[in-house]
């Protein structure tokens, strides 16, 4: 009993990583931006989200890995194979766009966060980027793992950072668990920005090429399943632990927009110097991992995709294209947040909406792959699989009209 | 009509061939191409039919053609035959775009991006052959316009950009279903050719289901080569993917080893299986270095070696050594024992070849004869290479008996990491 426990856990242990991984850039600065922003204008009610938002993650994610074990292809090599140059073209296009934006975000927050503790960007953001880079670079993978990993740790921080603003707990569960909608314009935009930086279109690419580097098969899916679920729901409760904190320091004073996560971080001062330095510290640590982990993903998928070489394992000279692109997005998100007068915030904003547009073409695709026996075999979608993520496709499709008529209707939605 | 196309004119791209109009001999239209199939059985670079028509589909045999050109194809005939689908045909847009193939020449797994085919104007009809694979840019460029810009246009435009492509002889199409390998006589005997560590490469590249096919077809000593240098995580889904006897024929053709390593990792039940398999003496051989922790000197070494005798001369060890061909990798020493298996002392091989036929092997001897214990740790096995330079070191037991040799590039993979 006690062996196979043992061994379970062994198992567990060795395919933990890409799952994990995964969901805990999912929280990054424009996620935790998009938590505090949700709890600061609209208190404990956005948490009802927590629960369906989760449900989501982890039926696109299991998908993802499912793929990744049974076919050993990447998404975007599946998506080029099966839909050809063009779909394949444009959608990396699209992933490029949007994922620079998130770069950016996560550069933003690496200031935001470091100016908190009194250092100027302009140290910060060129150190970072340098960081990022040689990281990857002349790090090899196995290594950037175990950093990733362990630092998913500080996450704890913002655990924490609530305990100690004293939330009304009671409240918080009650919100958690029975939903209350409010029909207007910046509630409905704060639901697709929870949803659409909970769900985004990188981490079901970046997640089905960790799979798939791992050498993770159909033998060890289940343990692997496992992983990516116990990292979702991991994740889910550090979101909530943000919201609620936003809420108990800045909704309960007196409910207000924020313009970015430092903002929150700021709002917590009041309440001690630990609360604040936690919820920087994360926000810090939270940024840098994205920021490592997100211009990587992205020149990988989009070379593999498009046919050029690809990986960190490959010289220089064999693989240009991906190391230039990985390059430029690093160069360009971190610029841009040096940039005097750069409307950051709208930038951000914009990321939102592009993931959220971006979000049900991939997830259409990621259906119409998973479904094909011919691929996946006896590894289909079941119903239940089909019935959610169909409905997900649909009601972010309703969402994100919604909120592209709002950004086009209004200067400034959220 | 009867006007021979020249220069580039005389090659078609498959983006261009996809949609083209067929004309009946009267000159009326009678739809469009959606496919174009090579029946390799018959021809290896031939287009054998062309399929035309969206809604009711049917094949125009080469031999029904008259003309080919960018205006379109003109039948010389019009007795449609319906298409129905040929396990024998050769799909070019199904099959090959956006497909993974093997770049023999430039020994690299690539992705088709387009397929350039040449008219050829044979017995007073066109024909098309397939003439090099595109998978560079400008083939990007054409599947991206294709349909948006006027064929025409989008020549121009290619013109201007570097050309990537691999002339058609030198691709290799891997295709995992064996029963249509077969058929489509898709051979990878070219890919077999290649040194074992640009396989492994190659092998990496490719999907498990391509990975098991290219496997399935190399003969057991390539299989074996090539599974030694490749990822050790493949390296096990490999191995898992191939049925038990065939897994045992290329494992038997590794170094004891490495054989020992992959089996080490493998479940119990098919490393079991696979050395059950296994001829009875590589397999004993495997068995026994199994016994040692993987980070000791027993599980670095390997238990072919050449020794002999401590009393013979040269003459007696080349005489030995003849025929030995397995040992050709660790054959830079040979060892002296004496009856009861210890080590007494090692010869290096170049020695043998400078001294006179007579010599007794002792007097060729290093003075000291460096060795270490089965269970001495790697890494000080990794100190003793470097301190001393060595290109071999035996390993003994605690009564000095030796049991096998670490070889430097035995200690060159250790120092390698994984990823």
């Amino acid at each position: 009993m006690f062996g196979r426990l043992r061994t379970r856990l062994l198992l567990f242990l060795a395919v933990l990583g890409p799952g994990f991984i995964t969901a805990v850039v999912d929280n990054d600065a424009g996620g935790i931006f998009t938590y505090s922003e949700a709890g600061a204008r609209f208190g404990y009610n956005p948490l009802w989200t927590m629960i369906p938002v989760t449900l989501i993650l982890v039926i696109t994610q299991v998908m993802c890995s499912r793929m990744g074990a049974v076919t050993g292809k990447g998404l975007s090599d599946l998506i080029r194979e099966e839909f050809g140059l063009r779909t394949t073209f444009l959608v990396m296009a699209a992933l490029l766009v949007v994922n620079m934006t998130n770069v950016t975000a996560n550069f933003a927050g690496i200031a935001g966060s470091v100016e908190l503790f009194g250092v100027s960007r302009y140290i910060s953001v060129p150190v970072g980027a340098a960081v990022v880079w040689l990281l990857v670079v002349k790090g090899t993978y196995r290594s950037v793992e175990k950093i990733f990993l362990v630092s998913s740790l500080f996450y704890v921080a913002y655990v924490i950072s609530a305990i100690l603003v004293e939330p009304d707990w009671e409240q918080a569960i009650e919100s958690s668990v029975i939903p209350v909608v409010y029909f207007d314009g910046p509630y409905l935009a704060i639901l697709v920005g929870l949803v659409g930086t909970s769900v985004a279109p990188w981490m079901q690419f970046y997640l089905q090429a960790a799979i798939v580097e791992k050498g993770i098969d159909v033998k060890q899916f289940a343990e692997s399943r496992a992983e990516v679920i116990v990292g979702c729901v991991a994740m889910a409760f550090i979101k909530f632990f943000i919201i609620v904190c936003a809420a108990g320091a800045i909704w309960s004073v007196q409910p207000r927009e924020i313009h970015d996560a430092a903002e929150a971080a700021l709002a917590l001062q009041p309440l001690g110097d630990y609360a604040y330095y936690l919820f920087a510290g994360g926000l810090f640590n939270a940024s840098l991992l994205a920021a490592s982990i997100l211009p990587l993903s992205t020149a990988y998928s989009v070379c593999e995709g498009l046919g050029f070489e690809s990986g960190v394992n490959h010289r220089f000279e064999d693989a240009r294209i991906f190391y230039w692109l990985y390059t430029l997005l690093i160069v360009v998100g971190a610029g841009l947040v040096l940039w005097p007068n750069f409307p950051l915030v709208r930038m951000i904003l914009l990321s939102q909406v592009l993931n959220g547009i971006l979000l049900p073409v991939i997830m259409i695709l990621i259906l119409r792959l998973v479904n094909r026996r011919d691929l996946m075999g006896e590894w289909v979608n079941s119903t239940f699989y089909n019935v959610v993520a169909y409905s997900t496709v649909v009601v972010m499709i309703g969402l994100s009209v919604a909120v592209a008529g709002l950004t086009l209707w209004s200067a400034n939605p959220l | 009509m009867a006007t021979v196309p020249s220069g580039v004119d005389r090659i078609l791209y498959l983006t261009e061939l996809t949609g083209m109009s067929v004309f009946a001999p009267n000159g009326q239209r009678v739809g469009r191409v959606w496919e174009v199939a090579l029946k390799p059985s018959e021809h290896p670079t031939r287009v054998s039919h062309f399929l035309v028509g969206r809604r009711s589909h049917f094949m125009v045999r080469y031999d029904e053609v008259e003309s080919i050109s960018l205006e379109g194809i003109r039948l010389s005939d019009d007795r449609f035959v319906p298409y129905y689908p040929d396990e024998n045909l050769l799909l070019l847009s199904k099959d090959l775009l956006d497909q993974q193939i093997v770049d023999v020449n430039g020994r690299k797994v690539v992705r088709v991006n387009d397929l350039a085919l040449r008219i050829e104007h044979v017995a007073a009809r066109d024909e098309l052959w397939v003439h090099e694979v595109g998978v560079g840019l400008q083939g990007a460029f054409r599947r991206l316009m294709e349909g948006i810009l006027p064929n025409r246009l989008i020549r121009q435009v290619q013109r201007k950009i570097t050309p990537n492509s691999i002339p058609w002889q030198y691709c290799n199409i891997v295709e995992p279903d064996a029963r249509r390998r077969l058929r489509l006589r898709i051979s990878h005997d070219r890919l077999g050719k290649l040194h074992p560590a640009d396989l492994a490469d190659i092998v990496e590249e490719l999907g498990p289901a391509e990975r098991e096919a290219l496997f399935e077809t190399l003969d057991d000593t390539v299989a074996a080569e090539t599974l030694t240098e490749v990822d050790s995580k493949i390296q096990i889904s490999i191995l898992n993917s191939l049925d038990k006897s065939r897994a045992a024929d290329i494992v038997e053709e590794m170094e004891p080893d490495q054989a020992a390593d992959i089996l080490e990792r493998l479940e119990e039940a098919m490393s079991r299986g696979i050395l059950k398999d296994m001829e009875q003496a590589p397999a004993a051989e495997v068995e026994e270095l199994l016994e040692y922790e993987g980070d000791t000197a027993g599980g670095l070494m390997n238990s072919q070696y050449a020794a002999v005798n401590e009393d013979a001369r040269v003459r007696d060890a080349i005489e030995a050594l003849r025929g030995s061909e397995h040992l050709l990798k660790s054959l830079t020493h040979v060892f002296l024992i004496d009856k009861q298996q210890r080590l007494v002392a090692s010869v290096a091989v170049g020695r043998l070849l400078t001294a006179p036929n007579d010599a007794p092997l002792k007097e060729l001897a290093f003075e000291e004869t460096l060795k270490v214990h089965v269970d001495e740790d790697r890494d000080r096995v990794v100190e003793i290479f470097d301190k001393y330079n060595l290109f071999a070191l035996p390993v003994v037991n605690e009564d000095n008996e030796l049991c096998g040799v670490i070889t430097a590039d035995d200690v060159i993979s250790v120092l390698t990491p994984d990823d």
